[in-house]
């Protein structure tokens, strides 16, 4: 489904990625961890296609087509998303309209049919539920006066929505409380299919004993220098980022 | 590998729509309302003149009051200069070369004996001038030009003793109130271009309310300026006895062409005890186009003054088109625990220029004000805010309330805010609140990573910027105006 190859990208002239690789399947669930500066945010940014993230080098296959090249809405439409580690609020525009207007955006996009009010309102009846969100959220403001964990229940809400094929969730663990964690996971594991995949962007272990992953990756200095199963996020846990710190010194010292 | 390649190029290029078209189609769709009717029309000689005046009034069959009511503001004009405080650059106008008057040579009597031509220009606009007008349970006056073409549904307003009718048709029919109320709350010399006007003014709508009467359907006049070469001069003058309710619309739109016209307006409220008026515009005027060329001046006189105590008055304007916008509805609230309001959306875009806002003069006691301005400025315009809230001596326990916000679109134009306050009673609550703010790129990304393309993403944010007014317009003008600012906005991005 995913295929990043040697992607180097340069925020503000400085160089974040250098040489980042990975494979994704449809179904798998793959889990980056690494410290702080590490390039994890950069990579959710690059592929969701912010501006001002600058590849210089590598490549970006999704489903056989050059990601890199795809506006951020083009690749919305293809079934990219992103759960922002800090969602941004739009004052006075309403959260259930925002998602419909994405939603149809998307389908229009496909060459679907846009959903009617009362389609619409169907789904979203479905789906609060397994994401346990509350109707008041609904009808305000996208993000507006939500606390840090509505924000991030109301990211996987709309990823609930818009059910994309690759989903990737940018430190959605950060500033939960243990309660606030589960009910997140659950609502991944809930979206857990086999079309589907996950990239779960964190700093901890703590979520990955919710949301299981099939892969573990760690990244540092901008490159993944070790994978492995979810084994590894233990190994993590007890060594600390240190540990992966001398094996990435290592692995540049032989490339 | 080469194959490979172009295949994937191939695959993107049937997925991206090609960008022309639609290029296309938006800058086609920019200012629908930019076509002109071929109809024939009469008009005075360009020039202005007391022999000008004297003939327009005559053309009009006006009274003699009415005659030298024009000539005493004309000659008052003629001792005005034009002012020049606004922050708003235009060169000088050579009021010699408008020509002062424009109507359609048929004149009809009813409906049904308006040219087809015209009936077909308000279905090009949108506004429906036969049954279906009554259906949406609006009352229509259209002023062609300088002219009045048809006001719907006088019949059934008449039953409830509400009088809507052209301004000509008032001065001719109803002349005891028309003397009555004229000029009262707007001096023929208030300042240079209500002068102008009150010297020159050509049609209008004028609407009674009887008391006790709360007006059966929303009233609308709508505004078209087709001829080239000439000015429009309209002037409204509402008044709501004591207890009466009137909701009123008005909606402008004029042809695309290179020359700057002239729209000098004025519009006077007047509400009696316990009276209520709300007066809604959208101000869609051709804006002129996008290096700046053409469009209307759009200099307007609006005040409106609640005479009677627990009187209420609102104003909503939308403003999106003309060059220049120089405009500031205003409340004088004269009765005690009377309460003005003013709901403004001024949106700039390409080279306009807005200098706009309101005036609340507290006079009364327990007087309540409330202004809720929000500026819009894209491209290389500039968009500023101009208030006054005063509160006299006597205006015991005035309270004003003002919110002003404006929001950046890129990074060449402007926005302004000018506040003024002037208190002179010690217990009055005068609160002003301000922000300025841009669309952030986390926003525009945000929405777009949701699957919603630029321009509409920049819509929606200025949709939500703009809710706390749109709330306060009526339905129908509420969706017009959301699409308003959607089409204004086009080529804002990117």
């Amino acid at each position: 489904m995913l295929k990043i190859e040697n992607l180097h990208v340069r925020v503000a002239g400085k160089e974040i990625l250098r040489g980042l690789s990975l494979e994704v399947n449809a179904g798998e669930v793959h889990a980056i961890m690494g410290p702080n500066g590490a390039g994890k945010s950069t990579l959710g940014n690059v592929l969701a296609g912010r501006e001002g993230y600058e590849v210089t080098k590598g490549s970006v296959t999704y489903n056989g087509k050059n990601l890199l090249e795809l506006e951020p809405e083009q690749r919305a439409a293809e079934g990219v998303f992103l759960a922002f580690q800090y969602p941004v609020e739009i004052p006075g525009v309403n959260n259930t309209y925002f998602l419909r207007a994405a939603l149809n955006a998307q389908r229009k996009h496909r060459g679907e049919s846009e959903l009617d009010s009362m389609q619409f309102l169907k789904q979203v009846r479905e789906k609060i539920k397994v994401m346990q969100i509350s109707d008041e959220l609904l009808h305000r403001a996208v993000n507006e006066g939500f606390s840090g964990g509505e924000k991030k229940r109301n990211e996987i809400f709309q990823m609930a929505l818009l059910e994309p094929r690759l989903a990737i969730l940018d430190e959605t663990d950060s500033g939960l409380d243990i309660d606030a964690l589960k009910q997140v996971a659950q609502g991944v594991n809930a979206l857990r299919s086999p079309e589907r995949a996950f990239i779960v962007v964190t700093h901890y272990q703590r979520l990955l004993d919710y949301i299981v992953p099939d892969f573990v990756h760690v990244l540092a200095d901008g490159r993944i220098v070790e994978s492995g199963d979810k084994t590894l996020a233990l190994k993590l846990e007890e060594h600390g980022y240190a540990w992966v710190g001398e094996r990435g010194a290592v692995a540049e010292a032989r490339a | 590998m080469a194959t490979e390649r172009s295949d994937i190029e191939q695959q993107i290029r049937t997925a991206v729509p090609s960008g022309n078209a639609s290029v296309d189609e938006a800058l086609n769709r920019r200012y629908a309302a930019g076509f002109v009717t071929d109809i024939e029309t009469e008009s005075l000689p360009p020039g202005l003149s007391e022999d000008i005046v004297r003939a327009l009034s005559a053309l009009k069959h006006e009274p003699e009051w009415m005659t030298e009511w024009r000539l005493a503001a004309y000659r008052q004009w003629l001792t005005m200069t034009s002012p020049e405080w606004a922050k708003v650059k235009l060169g000088p106008i050579d009021f010699q070369a408008i020509s002062y008057y424009a109507a359609p040579k048929k004149k009809p009597k009813s409906l049904d004996e308006v040219d087809p031509k015209l009936l077909e220009t308000y279905e090009k606009l949108g506004v429906p001038l036969h049954e279906r007008a009554k259906l949406a349970g609006v009352a229509v006056d259209v002023v062609f030009d300088s002219v009045s073409v048809a006001t719907t549904a006088q019949q059934e307003l008449a039953k409830a003793g509400v009088i809507f009718c052209s301004m000509s048709e008032a001065i001719r029919s109803h002349p005891e109130l028309v003397r009555k109320y004229i000029g009262t709350v707007v001096p023929q010399g208030d300042n240079f271009f209500a002068a102008l006007n009150s010297a020159v003014f050509s049609d209008g709508s004028f609407v009674f309310i009887p008391k006790g009467v709360r007006c059966p359907m929303e009233l609308s006049t709508y505004f078209r300026i087709n001829a080239g070469h000439t000015g429009q001069f309209e002037r409204t003058l509402i008044i709501a006895e004591e207890g009466s309710h009137v909701s009123y619309l008005e909606g402008c739109t004029a042809p695309m062409r290179d020359e700057n016209q002239l729209h000098a307006a004025v519009v006077e409220l007047v509400a009696l005890e316990r009276a209520q008026i709300k007066y809604s515009t959208v101000q869609n005027w051709y804006p002129g186009d996008e290096n700046g060329v053409g469009g209307i001046y759009n200099f307007v006189t609006k005040r409106g003054e609640c005479r009677g105590d627990d009187s209420k008055i609102c104003w909503t304007q939308v403003e999106t088109g003309s060059a220049i916008t120089w405009k500031y509805p205003s409340c004088v609230l004269r009765g005690d625990r009377s309460v003005g309001e003013f709901y403004s959306v001024a949106l700039t875009h390409h080279y306009q220029q807005a200098d706009t806002g309101t005036k609340m003069i507290h006079l009364g006691r327990n007087t309540k004000s409330k202004i809720v301005s929000k500026g819009i400025s894209a491209g290389k315009s500039s968009n500023s805010y101009r208030g006054l809230v005063k509160v006299e001596k006597n205006a015991e326990g005035a309270r004003n309330y003002t919110q002003c916000d404006s929001l950046l679109i890129g990074k060449q134009c402007g926005a302004h805010t000018f506040p003024y306050m002037e208190v002179k009673n010690p217990t009055a609550i005068v609160e002003h609140e301000a922000t300025t703010s841009k669309i952030s790129d986390d926003q525009m990304f945000y929405c777009r990573s949701r699957g919603i393309g630029e321009e509409d993403a920049v819509s929606m944010i200025v949709d939500g910027f703009c809710k706390q007014v749109f709330r306060e317009l009526p339905m129908e003008f509420a969706v017009e105006a959301k699409k308003l600012l959607e089409v204004s906005l086009e080529g804002a991005v990117g």
